[in-house]
């Protein structure tokens, strides 16, 4: 007995010590960002040898913060980046959801085959549509406040509108559909439900879990977006984070400010995290489905 | 008006067709009972009639409309599912107030007829909690609140009582039959328990392979089927089939026996029996009395069970062929013991082998 009660306490011991070590292997990237974000150049590399790298020793400072905020409007990326995640986000959650609702719960000529399609276009990776892609949104036409103009270059559109719908996201929603129980969708029905109705008060209320996964993995995407926005956004005004980057790697590296800009940047999507974290669980323990 | 008329009424699926062509005609207020074995298609009927599948031939009418291509809402049917299918997102109030909400009724008129509903299922204290709190039967009474709270003209039930308990299937089984009682609506009642067919049916309808094989009152059902499968189906302990020789017919009687069976004079009520040919000799297990000293039956006892209040025996004949004998009191009978047993010839089945 008492053999079999160290044994389970060494098991649980080995088995955190492994968790802290995966934990510490992950969150020291962060730690090294943060705290060489107040070092001064001189110190960060020196430091960047030992342990020291990690511990908020030598000589802290908010300056690489105020002198990243001269070299760049990082105000600006990050509002552009804010701005365009969050409306794609929200755009694509509705249309991916309501198309993967068609694809699941309604009857329609071609619907296989449709999905089908839209199945096959998550092997083709982003750069291989890249250059036709520009060249289509160079070309699109665009009723604005100025009346019709003609391309989407330099917009936060161009950013936008390509990414609200992608075979990953409808594949989710309609893949989570497909398990919630059938006969609730037609209980609703021959209570006089109409489509759009169940999809909003039966639907929706009990997918919070694939709302939150799909949104932190769309989240990511379009927060990390990169090759998309250096080929359509030559304009600092529309420029996001990540592009902005560049203005850091230009004559004289200075990686105290690179990394000041960078913890800048990490924050929205920390707290984005944290938020829909809370979202998630609430949801899972609301809903209830099971029973 | 809510009668229904289904007329060559047929569902396929590709090449399986599911429901081969049925005509049922179900008055207002009427308590109809589906009932057959699982796969024979009862519950895709009920679907058909609620505008969940869609119909393959035939015509459906509800009241005086065809309503074959009409969607689910349109039709003016409630339907209580086996699995209650209440919303887990909801309350029980909000549950039950759906169709009302769907329709744009405003508050008050919601909040009296939720009321009025859950008055009748005794569920007042359960309005404002959710679905996942709730226990089976008040799951089940949560999805009868929501269908009865539209007062639609036809009801319809998908096997509601399967995931119940024993007891408590008892009790709602009766609720059920009481709602009926005070709705007066046109019920359509989906089981595969001949108890719940026998209890709560003014009319049966027994399906097999996607036909209807007899429809009628409960009793007439059991006390006069049409065939075999009807006369196997209903009753519990399920009718004795004896396989006889037809030795002589005489007008509306056919004389018959068996290596088990002295010769016996049956009236025909059904085609197919000829002199000197094979027939089907079906007996009632309750319609057996072993006490007849001028027994027909011989054999043996192969198994006695004790109920108390009831006898069940297993007896096998001579002619090697199992019979069950159900007696309504206690009794005991040796295994092995020989045994001879009576019956009324008047209550015995004779259908074509």
């Amino acid at each position: 007995m008492m053999q079999s009660n160290d044994n389970h306490g060494l098991r649980l011991f080995l088995r955190y010590l492994l968790l802290v070590l995966i934990a510490v292997m992950f969150a020291f990237p962060l730690v090294f960002m943060v705290m060489s974000s107040f070092k001064p150049d001189q110190q960060l590399l020196l430091d960047s040898g030992n342990v020291r790298a990690f511990l908020p020793v030598g000589d802290l400072s908010f300056n690489n913060y105020f002198e990243a905020f001269e070299r760049a409007p990082i105000g600006v990326f990050i509002f552009n980046s804010v701005l365009v995640t969050v409306v794609t986000v929200v755009l694509s959650l509705f249309l991916c959801s309501t198309a993967g609702f068609a694809f699941t719960f309604m009857e329609w000529r071609g619907r296989k085959l449709a999905f089908t399609i839209i199945l096959a276009t998550l092997i083709v990776p982003f750069e291989t549509i890249a250059i036709p892609l520009l060249l289509l949104a160079s070309k699109m036409p665009w009723i604005g406040f100025d009346g019709l103009t003609w391309g989407w270059l330099n917009s936060y559109r161009v950013q936008i509108i390509p990414f609200i719908a992608d075979g990953l996201t409808i594949y989710l929603f309609a893949q989570y559909f497909k398990d919630l129980p059938g006969e609730l969708i037609e209980a609703a029905r021959v209570e006089g439900a109409s489509w759009w109705q169940i999809y909003r008060k039966i639907v929706m209320p009990l997918s919070g879990p694939v709302l939150a996964t799909a949104a932190i993995l769309k989240f990511l995407v379009m927060y990390n977006q990169y090759l998309w926005p250096l080929m359509v956004v030559q304009q600092e005004e529309y420029r996001p984070v990540m592009v902005g980057l560049q203005y850091f790697f230009q004559l004289n590296i200075a990686w105290g400010e690179v990394m000041a800009y960078l913890s800048l940047i990490t924050i929205p999507v920390l707290a984005f995290y944290l938020y829909l974290q809370k979202a998630f669980i609430a949801s899972l323990a609301s809903t209830g489905v099971k029973g | 008006m809510a009668a229904i008329t289904l007329k060559g009424l047929k569902k396929s699926y590709g090449q399986a067709h599911v429901i081969k062509g049925v005509d049922i005609t179900i008055e207002d207020g009427e308590f109809v009972v589906f009932v057959g074995p699982s796969g024979c298609g009862k519950s895709t009927l009920l679907r058909m009639i609620a505008g969940l599948e869609d119909i393959s031939a035939g015509s459906l009418t509800i009241g005086d409309k065809v309503v074959n291509d009409l969607p689910p809402k349109d039709r003016g049917v409630a339907m209580v599912f086996q699995s209650y299918a209440i919303f887990p997102h909801m309350t029980v109030r909000e549950n039950v107030a759906f169709g009302l909400t769907i329709s744009g009724a405003s508050k008050e008129e919601k909040d009296a007829k939720v009321a009025e509903a859950a008055r009748i299922l005794q569920m007042e204290h359960l309005l404002d909690r959710r679905p996942s709190q709730l226990s089976g039967g008040q799951r089940q009474r949560v999805a009868i609140g929501r269908a009865i709270v539209r007062k639609p003209a036809v009801f319809l039930f998908d096997e509601p009582l399967s995931n119940l308990d024993a007891a408590l299937r008892m009790d709602m089984r009766m609720e059920i039959g009481k709602l009926h009682q005070q709705l007066g609506a046109t019920m359509i009642y989906v089981t595969h328990d001949q108890v719940e067919a026998m209890t709560l049916a003014d009319k049966i309808v027994v399906l097999k392979d996607g036909l209807v094989q007899q429809i009628g009152s409960p009793m007439d059902l059991y006390h006069r089927p049409d065939n075999v499968f009807v006369a196997g189906f209903l009753g519990s302990p399920s009718m004795n089939f004896l396989t006889v020789d037809v030795t002589e017919v005489s007008g509306t009687h056919a004389t018959v026996r068996n290596a088990a069976l002295d010769p016996t004079s049956i009236e025909i009520r059904h085609p197919g029996i000829v002199a000197g040919g094979k027939a089907k000799l079906g007996l009632r297990p309750q319609y057996l009395n072993p006490d007849d000293p001028a027994g027909r039956l011989h054999g043996r006892v192969a198994l006695t069970e004790r109920l108390g209040s009831e006898t069940v025996i297993e007896a096998t004949l001579t002619d090697g062929s199992n019979l069950i004998v159900a007696l309504a009191r206690d009794a005991h009978f040796p295994i092995g013991q020989d045994i001879s047993l009576g019956f009324d010839p008047d209550m015995a089945h004779l259908f074509a082998a």
